[in-house]
């Protein structure tokens, strides 16, 4: 099927009004102007398939669980049938030295046109042999996949930041791949997993203006992560009221009171959970009574704890003892000097007699 | 070091070596001060009605009389950013929680929308207080360094405190973070400064009022 796109729909039972609705909520989604969801729909019903390979390195496959699961069988699951996914260990039919010919072939075929989708980590430690595929390291696979890509998408927080597998202390030497592609342009989606529809999001504005959608300083597009959740949270008035739930299921928890005391990470955390949702906009982490994880952000895994507050010490306090006995050790020290420079001073006394001053 | 991981230090290694500092200089300095004593006063004690150490804890919190007209902006602008000081550090919610974790105690928080007025409120009348210092040619003779440092010192944490809620100039997870590092070197600098007030304010009015009152003579 390497026709339009619009073709494809078509076939499938949906409306010309259903995709330029689609094209028009993406648009407002990303923030773009009204005219850009009419562009946005022509350009992706004119355009033909995109190839799109998918290497999983040192993932859980829950990025890939969260996309195929979550938006299934909405109009996001259609689009994102309707590229010409060439390569997806999961979901393909393919294995062994089929799927490692396809993979190739795609490469052939689309070479520097090809979009690249990394999930996962790649490890670095013992010349990667800690994550292989077809018998090469996850890093020689990147190097190779990513020379001929137009731009590559970092699926996750692993292959965005390196993820759970980097978390301390780092067996594997994971890394993400920014850290290893320094030439092609690319956009991190980070989440644990991330939403389904900031990647369809992302491939539209791909589809579209031929660009990646604008980036933040970490590589994530802005209008996904541009604002915290804490700032879109529905439970924000309760913050600013004061009110937190402390257990979580005591009556502020039933009440729906801010998670903060609970060590909700909404503060620090840039995604679009509070106002996208997940499974088809059912609900959130924090709809459904837990607090943010920060999942979204580099190094959320040692970030201090997830049920640890924000204002909270991230570790315990050390030295703290030590330092008030050293404190004190000090004080006692200083003091006996002063009381020994007194009693001196007090010995070397002398009586000044009345003659003294008249010398 | 991206930000997320700027504050996590500083909520970790930061605050740990911060909080070690200050205990440290507390400790120290708290033995150094109270081990000095005084020379015993052979004199026999006078007696005059309001001369104790009691009396001149209460009293130095009052302006003497007339001083008040003289230096309004000493007196209105220092009760109104220590008030404000207070409510800011003791009335948020988060910081009420950072107490509790380190030490036990908590209290109900006031509303995070009082607080932030409070913290402006304070701001205000800290700049104030350091402009009639500038402004005044007798104050700005009679300052160093450690005046406009200590000021300083206890300027930032109530600024970016107040910016990160505001969200303002920086991304907050930055400015939380710059929020807590400021907060650190107020605790480490505050037992070797003048900011040592904070813990010798009443033992040091009880020891004049009680010296003074010796000699029959309300301080």
């Amino acid at each position: 099927m390497q026709g339009p796109l619009i073709d494809n729909l078509v076939r499938q039972g949906i409306s010309r009004r259903t995709f330029l609705k689609y094209c028009a909520t993406l648009a407002s989604m990303m923030a773009l102007p009204p005219t850009a969801g009419r562009a946005m729909a022509e350009a992706m019903a004119a355009s033909r398939r995109p190839s799109v390979i998918w290497l999983p390195f040192q993932e859980c496959t829950g990025c890939t669980e969260s996309i195929t699961r979550s938006h299934s069988p909405t109009i996001e699951g259609m689009i994102f049938d309707m590229i010409s996914l060439d390569y997806q260990e999961t979901l393909m039919a393919a294995a062994g030295f089929q799927a490692e010919e396809a993979r190739h072939q795609a490469m052939k075929e689309n070479m520097g046109k090809y979009l690249l989708i990394v999930d996962g980590s790649i490890p670095l430690g013992q010349d990667g042999a800690f994550s292989c595929t077809a018998g090469r390291s996850n890093l020689e696979t990147l190097k190779e996949a990513a020379a001929g890509a137009a731009a590559i998408v970092a699926m996750g927080s692993c292959a965005s930041f390196g993820g759970i597998p980097k978390a301390n202390p780092n067996p594997t030497g994971a890394v993400s791949v920014s850290d290893i592609i320094k030439d092609k342009p690319i956009v991190n989606i980070p989440g644990c997993p991330p939403i389904p529809v900031v990647m369809t999001g992302v491939l539209a504005h791909y589809l579209t203006f031929g660009t990646l959608p604008e980036l933040d300083d970490k590589g994530r597009p802005k209008s996904f992560y541009g604002e915290t959740i804490h700032d879109r949270c529905y439970r924000r008035p309760f913050y600013d009221q004061g009110k937190f739930a402390k257990t979580f299921d005591d009556e502020g928890a039933r009440n729906g009171w801010c998670l903060f005391e609970l060590g909700c990470k909404g503060p620090v955390t840039h995604n679009a959970c509070a106002t996208t949702k997940w499974n088809g906009g059912t609900s959130w982490p924090v709809e459904s009574g837990h607090g943010c994880l920060g999942c979204s952000e580099p190094d959320f895994w040692d970030a201090g704890g997830f049920y640890k507050a924000l204002s909270m010490p991230a570790d315990p306090l050390k030295f703290v003892a030590v330092a008030a006995v050293a404190g004190a050790a000090v004080g006692v020290g200083v003091s006996i000097a002063n009381r020994a420079k007194k009693g001196s001073a007090k010995a070397a006394h002398e009586t000044t007699t009345l003659a003294d001053l008249e010398k | 070091m991206n930000d997320l991981q700027f504050l996590t230090w500083v909520r970790g290694t930061g605050l740990n070596i911060a909080v070690s500092i200050f205990l440290l200089g507390v400790f120290w300095r708290l033995f150094e001060i109270y081990s000095l004593g005084h020379k015993k006063d052979l004199s026999a004690p006078r007696h005059a009605s309001g001369a104790s150490g009691l009396h001149t804890v209460f009293r130095r919190s009052l302006p003497p009389p007339g001083m008040l007209k003289r230096s309004p902006v000493s007196y209105i602008g220092g009760y109104i950013f220590h008030i404000g000081l207070f409510i800011v550090v003791f009335g948020f919610a988060p910081h009420i929680l950072l107490i509790k974790s380190l030490t036990g105690l908590s209290w109900p928080a006031l509303p995070s929308q009082f607080v932030n007025l409070a913290a402006i409120v304070t701001m205000a009348a800290m700049v104030v207080v350091l402009f009639d210092r500038i402004n005044k040619p007798v104050k700005r003779f009679l300052s160093t360094f450690e005046d406009w440092f200590t000021w300083a010192v206890t300027f930032l944490p109530v600024l970016t405190g107040w910016m990160a809620f505001e969200h303002m100039l920086l991304p907050y997870t930055t400015m939380l973070a710059l929020h807590i590092l400021s907060v650190q070197l107020l605790l480490v600098v505050l037992p070797f400064t003048k900011l040592f007030h904070v813990f010798t304010l009443f033992g040091s009015r009880w020891y004049n009022g009680r010296v003074n009152g010796h000699k029959g003579v309300p301080v």
